[in-house]
């Protein structure tokens, strides 16, 4: 292979033809209310993680429902599990048990 | 697909374009990158259609280049386009047709600005004034080169000597255009057909008996850029850009892809070479590539001129499956023999593609 | 007795004829259509609570069966001018004069014609339907791409036409937001196990009722709600459509394949009214939409006495304020003829 002084970019393009469903769906089995997210960041805003590490569990729902699975793995270790996500969510999900949930996911089907 | 939508979008976007007598202005790079396809859009004009195009020896870069990568101001732009409009002018012309897209961008672009801003012209007439003591016409009609060979596509197909279509099957072949940025994008109504769905290429194709592929990225920048270009560290970027454009177009198997810009000919050809040496990937049948042509070296090949007249031994991506397909009778042997039968050198042979 | 001219059959139309029958006027409702109820007579089932639209319909007509309302289908007013005495001489498209007191404009709107939004591929992608095309399919019962087949993931593009200088239209169309959740909603009933993804830039849930449509949405059926607008749909090789779009809230790029792509098109104001607007001297807004003469106190009168306005000829407007207009009207109407000596 010829090297001519840079390399072909990567497409940073989400592509949701090809990405894992599998989490989002696990989620939706044993913890539901996530699916009420409206990405509102209220959960994030508050977040004590969140204001000196790079976690957002609102970005945690999108990143789900993206498939971004590695991403999801990384993060998900920084939650305190404090609770104050859950008590300010306008919709009533139940935060903690998202990362629970998640937790319990990865355990049962690590990451290679 | 229907082909009534499109019909109806080209409906909309028609665009005058003069008959006669052009006041040509050439692009800065082509004569470099693809060295035939003025000449024979010259030879096209000229011989095969009988129409009168003058050049003026004293017209210069219109600055786009320069524009475009943020080191001309556009007040100078306007006053170089100014000049170019008065050497129209000054010898009789009223129809002014580019070369190359960007220009032609330019000049729309610099037309939109006047209208919309008059004083915007009072000061460029007094800019030029002072400077050359030149005055000018704004010109009557602009047109890209590629709207002319538009619009004598059938004139042309009237007198080809080879059609789009595969001599051994009867096939029509199968044509991806890929249109310039600066045609249509900045100004739909300046392009035959508007920005998303343009004309002007497909025309010539459906003209010549071959087929319009439409594919996913058709409307996808090729990745030129100018900047990103320029500059050997982000043409990772640029290649990224005309590698996915390949991506999405191989699974429909393109016989050529048809282009009407100075710079995306080059990046959809060499760029084949590279990202084949780089990740040993090819776009073409049988480990070839897939030919990019000009529509003036397309509309060459239809009329049967010779394909080394054509400059065609300059393309990175050999032409020869598309003339075998088309039935073109060419002498291998002559492919690097230049003008007066001299032997331009022939390039090192590509690790992986096949040429 | 008062005669009042209606100009427009639909749900506007039908309601304020009703109520002023109902106040002992004459009315006449004249409808280019051949038959009475305006667009919402191609919905299929409405928001919030997915009744049929037939039964609205219903409703109304039997609101119309009044012996003071005389309907005149198929025609259209072709000349509209004032007498010296402060009535109208309208005349209709079959020739007939109509000597009226006063002018209500019914006269709606236009959906947005999708085709004008080029980089969405409306008319040439076999697979991209509008929003009231869907609604067709929903009255046959059954979604079907344009092979025939069962789609199993749809896209729905919302702001078709709306808040797009691009389309010359600056306005909200407000109720498309709720209308992509319904269809979502329905499209999820209807077709077991589909994806449904919904392109929002604001998911503007104002109405009683609609916020619960949106939860039903993410919570029974899982819609997904993808915040960005499209830039761009084009066609595979299998006749799918391939979507580009900036997942916004991700922060990155995203692109997909659909089934079947769904534009929610906007209101438009309807440009067939335009010379009689123009010959009365009738104001309309930037937008297009008629201008009425005070947005909180005087929303059915124009700036030209005598001519009053109700429905979505104003704004864009839910059945429920069209009908809620069209009784403000009535009154407004009622009050100011009254108060005239006849």
């Amino acid at each position: 292979m010829n090297n001519f002084g840079f390399s072909i970019n990567k497409d940073k393009s989400i592509n949701m033809d090809e990405v894992s469903k599998e989490l989002s769906n696990y989620l939706s089995a044993e913890e539901p209310t996530f699916d009420s997210c409206m990405s509102c960041g209220t959960c994030s805003a508050t977040c004590s993680a969140g204001s000196f590490t790079k976690f957002s569990l609102r970005r945690i729902n999108l990143l789900v429902l993206r498939g971004q699975l590695n991403e999801v793995k990384n993060e998900i270790d920084k939650c305190m599990l404090c609770g104050k996500c859950t008590l300010l969510c306008p919709r009533n999900v139940n935060t903690r048990g998202v990362i629970v949930a998640i937790k319990q996911y990865f355990d049962k089907n690590p990451l290679n | 697909m229907k082909i009534e939508g499109k019909q109806r979008i080209w409906a909309d976007y028609q665009k005058e374009i003069a008959n006669d007598h052009y006041f040509y202005v050439r692009s800065c790079i082509r004569q470099n990158f693809f060295p035939a396809s003025e000449v024979t859009f010259w030879k096209i004009i000229r011989d095969t259609l009988h129409k009168d195009i003058y050049e003026n020896e004293h017209h210069t870069s219109c600055s786009g280049i320069g524009y475009h990568s943020d080191v001309v101001p556009f007040a100078t732009t306007q006053a170089i386009v100014a000049r170019q409009f008065a050497l129209m002018t000054e010898n009789g012309y009223k129809n002014l047709t580019s070369s190359c897209i960007t220009s032609f961008g330019v000049y729309s672009e610099v037309l939109e600005t006047w209208k919309h801003f008059p004083e915007e012209l009072e000061r460029t007439r007094d800019i030029l004034y002072k400077a050359s003591k030149r005055e000018f016409d704004v010109p009557e009609n602009v047109a890209h080169t590629s709207d002319l060979i538009f619009k004598f596509r059938n004139e042309i197909n009237a007198q080809a000597k080879y059609r789009l279509v595969n001599a051994k099957t009867g096939e029509p072949l199968r044509g991806v255009e890929h249109i310039g940025c600066h045609y249509a994008k900045m100004f739909p109504s300046k392009g035959v057909g508007g920005a998303e769905h343009p004309y002007v290429l497909a025309g010539m194709i459906e003209s010549w008996g071959g087929k319009v592929v439409d594919y996913p990225e058709r409307r996808a920048c090729c990745g030129f850029g100018f900047r990103q270009y320029f500059i050997q560290a982000n043409r990772g970027y640029s290649v990224a850009c005309t590698k996915r454009k390949f991506e999405s177009m191989e699974p429909y198997k393109p016989d050529f892809i048809l282009t009407n810009c100075p710079g995306c000919p080059y990046f959809l050809d060499r760029w084949q070479y590279v990202i084949s040496e780089m990740e040993g990937k090819t776009y073409g049948e049988n480990g070839y590539g897939i030919p990019v042509l000009t529509y003036e070296e397309l509309a060459g090949l239809v009329l049967g001129f010779d394909p080394w007249d054509l400059g065609l031994q300059m393309h990175q991506v050999s032409v020869e499956p598309l003339l075998d397909k088309m039935g073109i009778a060419y002498d291998p042997a002559k492919k690097f023999l230049g003008v007066d039968n001299k032997n331009i050198g022939k390039p090192v042979c590509p690790n992986v593609m096949k040429i | 007795m008062k005669k009042i001219l209606i100009i427009g059959g639909g749900i506007a139309g039908m309601e304020a004829a009703h109520e002023l029958a109902a106040l002992g006027h004459s009315v006449v409702i004249v409808e280019r259509k051949d038959t009475l109820g305006g667009h919402v007579r191609k919905w299929d089932r409405l928001f919030p609570n997915k009744r049929s639209s037939e039964e609205v319909i219903a409703h109304l007509l039997q609101g119309v069966k009044h012996p003071l309302i005389e309907i005149r289908l198929k025609r259209t007013v072709v000349d509209l001018r004032r007498n010296p005495n402060g009535t109208f001489l309208a005349i209709l498209s079959d020739e007939t004069p109509i000597t009226t007191d006063a002018v209500l404009f019914c006269t709606g709107y236009h959906l947005f014609d999708a085709y004008k939004k080029e980089e969405y591929g409306y008319g040439i992608y076999n697979n991209v339907i509008t929003s009231a095309e869907l609604e067709r399919m929903f009255k046959n019962g059954k979604v079907l791409t344009a092979e025939g087949k069962t789609p199993e993931r749809i896209g729905i593009v919302h702001c078709v036409g709306s808040r797009d200088a691009k389309c010359g239209n600056l306005h909200c169309s407000r109720i498309c937001c709720v209308t992509g959740v319904k269809q979502a909603i329905e499209l999820k009933e209807l077709i077991p196990g589909v994806e449904v993804f919904n392109f929002y830039m604001d998911l503007r849930m104002f109405g009683r009722g609609f916020e619960q449509l949106y939860l039903e949405a993410q919570q029974q059926h899982r819609v997904r709600f993808v915040r960005g607008r499209l830039s761009e749909a084009s066609e595979t090789q299998d006749r799918r459509i391939y979507l580009k779009v900036d997942d916004t809230l991700v922060g990155r790029p995203m692109k997909m394949t659909v089934d079947l792509l769904v534009l929610m098109v906007g209101f438009e104001p309807r440009k067939t009214t335009l010379p009689l607007l123009e010959r009365l001297g009738i104001e309309r807004n930037e937008d297009g939409f008629i201008k009425v003469r005070d947005c909180h106190f005087d929303e059915n009168r124009t700036n030209v006495n005598g001519i009053y306005v109700a429905g979505a000829c104003t704004s864009a407007k839910s059945i429920s304020e069209t009908l809620t207009d069209a009784c403000s009207a009535a009154l407004e109407i009622h009050r100011n003829l009254s108060s005239k000596k006849s």
